[in-house]
């Protein structure tokens, strides 16, 4: 547990609000023009439980009272977020922009997709998964990569990559999904194709 | 250089750089695609680069070093005065070397030097719409873009081959990308096109007034609109550049008397004082 030091119980947010938000934005960005490339975001020293530095300092730099979220990650994560993010918490996965998960995510296909003229009015999902490994496991292609990026991700459900193709083929429309461990972040935005290797 | 007092990091407030940031992020994943996001009132008037500047000020951080290109010049008053500005509210470094900076803001130009993975462009975006002079209507172009119906655009290109010969379009040149978005590569010349097919760079499209916000991901497909048989060809001024000989740049003609004197030199005045200084040093060795 971490040290409970405010009268609330909460942990802080970012360490300096501009630079940390800023900081993790650049990562955030990163990311998703280098597909399954992990990007290590700094600034988050004590992160609620059981959020990872790195999904707690993603929806504190994106989140706020424009974007409904919904989450799994249990009271003591909401109430973090509430204080810090400001931004509503709903209880259907439909209606958030973006989704913490820290168990099992709910299926692609039942969140904001987005329509053929407004595809960006779509869900971003956030899962905190065990391990993200560079150079090996998945092979990804598509914009952002040049030739093929390889990640290995542990602790996601089995039937991920056949989601993920099911997502992949509504395009404009579909879900983007950032993957997070520890302090570090890495993107799937819904361009990217992933061959198991 | 540290930051002027008084203004947040980057002159807009955290909610402004959150939104545009969450709009960056939406229209990095879907390349060519226009997503609205609430344009603020700058501190200079739509038209003089408004919505490159919201793009940069949600980006930029205070390791980052940042150039800005007005028609490839880095001492133009647009250039300078958005240079200037950023050093004031963000207190970043700034410099000329295209080979230096990791944020370049550009008004209708990309520069010589290649770019390289890592960097972020900037592309100030008068009129994001490819189709608004074929359609007015925004919501048809809506639609058209969500059916990928871009017969139009083929149609006025074709048009201007059984009229002209050829296509009569030298700057703006409607661009595809990722073989899905078509997508309008702001006023750079047609010449610049081709430095925009899987760039390693990551490229950000603001337009301010229009309050569009667009991207095209490092190594993305992006295609020049043509014909099988009348292939998209690049112009450039088929001289060598006055200053610097180069024959490969772009190049800008300028008028140096009224008897009809004129020469031509390099757009780009980055890369062309770089080939003098190096011209330069070699005449001294």
């Amino acid at each position: 547990m971490p040290t409970t030091d405010t009268p609330l119980g909460l942990t802080p947010g970012f360490a300096d609000p501009v630079l940390g938000a800023q900081g993790c934005f650049r990562a955030l960005l990163d990311a998703m023009a280098g597909p399954g490339r992990p990007q290590r975001i700094a600034g988050l020293a004590l992160p609620p439980p059981p959020l990872s530095a790195a999904s707690a300092a993603a929806l504190l730099t994106l989140a706020d009272a424009d974007t409904p979220v919904w989450t799994d990650a249990g009271a003591v994560a909401e109430a973090w977020l509430r204080f810090h993010a400001g931004c509503p918490l709903v209880a259907d996965p439909a209606e958030a922009v973006f989704l913490l998960v820290t168990g099992t995510p709910p299926r692609l296909a039942t969140l904001a997709q987005g329509s053929e003229e407004e595809p960006h009015r779509s869900a971003t999902l956030l899962v905190q998964v065990a391990g993200l490994q560079e150079g090996f496991g998945w092979h990804l292609t598509g914009p952002g990569i040049e030739h093929a990026h390889r990640l290995r991700v542990e602790g996601l459900q089995a039937d991920f990559t056949t989601q993920w193709a099911a997502n992949r083929a509504g395009f404009p429309r579909g879900v983007d999904v950032v993957l997070c461990a520890g302090e570090w972040l890495a993107a799937l935005p819904r361009t990217t194709r992933i061959e198991e290797g | 250089m540290s930051a002027e007092a008084g203004y947040n990091f980057g002159y807009l407030d955290e909610n402004t750089k959150r939104m545009i940031r969450r709009a960056l992020l939406k229209a990095v994943a879907v390349p060519g695609h226009q997503v609205p996001f609430g344009s603020r009132e700058m501190p200079l008037p739509y038209g003089w680069g408004t919505g490159g500047i919201q793009v940069t000020a949600s980006v930029i951080g205070p390791d980052d070093t940042l150039k800005v290109i007005d028609q490839g010049a880095d001492d133009t008053t647009n250039a300078v005065s958005i240079r200037r500005f950023f050093a004031r509210v963000a207190g970043v470094a700034t410099t000329e070397r295209t080979g230096e900076a990791t944020v370049i803001q550009t008004r209708h130009r990309i520069p010589e030097t290649p770019l390289r993975e890592g960097q972020i462009l900037v592309y100030q975006v008068p009129m994001p719409e490819p189709l608004f002079r074929l359609e007015p209507r925004v919501a048809e172009t809506k639609r058209m873009h969500a059916l990928a119906d871009y017969g139009l655009m083929h149609v006025k290109l074709y048009e201007d081959i059984a009229r002209h010969g050829h296509v009569a379009i030298s700057y703006n040149y409607p661009v595809m990308v990722a073989d899905r978005y078509l997508m309008s590569p702001s006023p750079i010349p047609a010449f610049d096109n081709p430095k925009l097919h899987r760039m390693p760079a990551l490229q950000l499209f603001g337009a301010g007034r229009e309050k569009r916000i667009y991207a095209v991901p490092p190594y993305t497909d992006v295609r020049s609109l043509d014909f099988e048989d009348h292939p998209f060809r690049p112009v450039r001024a088929d001289a060598p550049c006055a200053l610097c000989g180069s024959r490969e740049s772009y190049l800008d003609e300028v008028v140096t008397d009224d008897r009809g004197g004129r020469m031509f030199v390099c757009s780009d005045t980055d890369y062309c004082n770089t080939r003098q200084a190096a011209a330069t040093q070699e005449a001294a060795e």
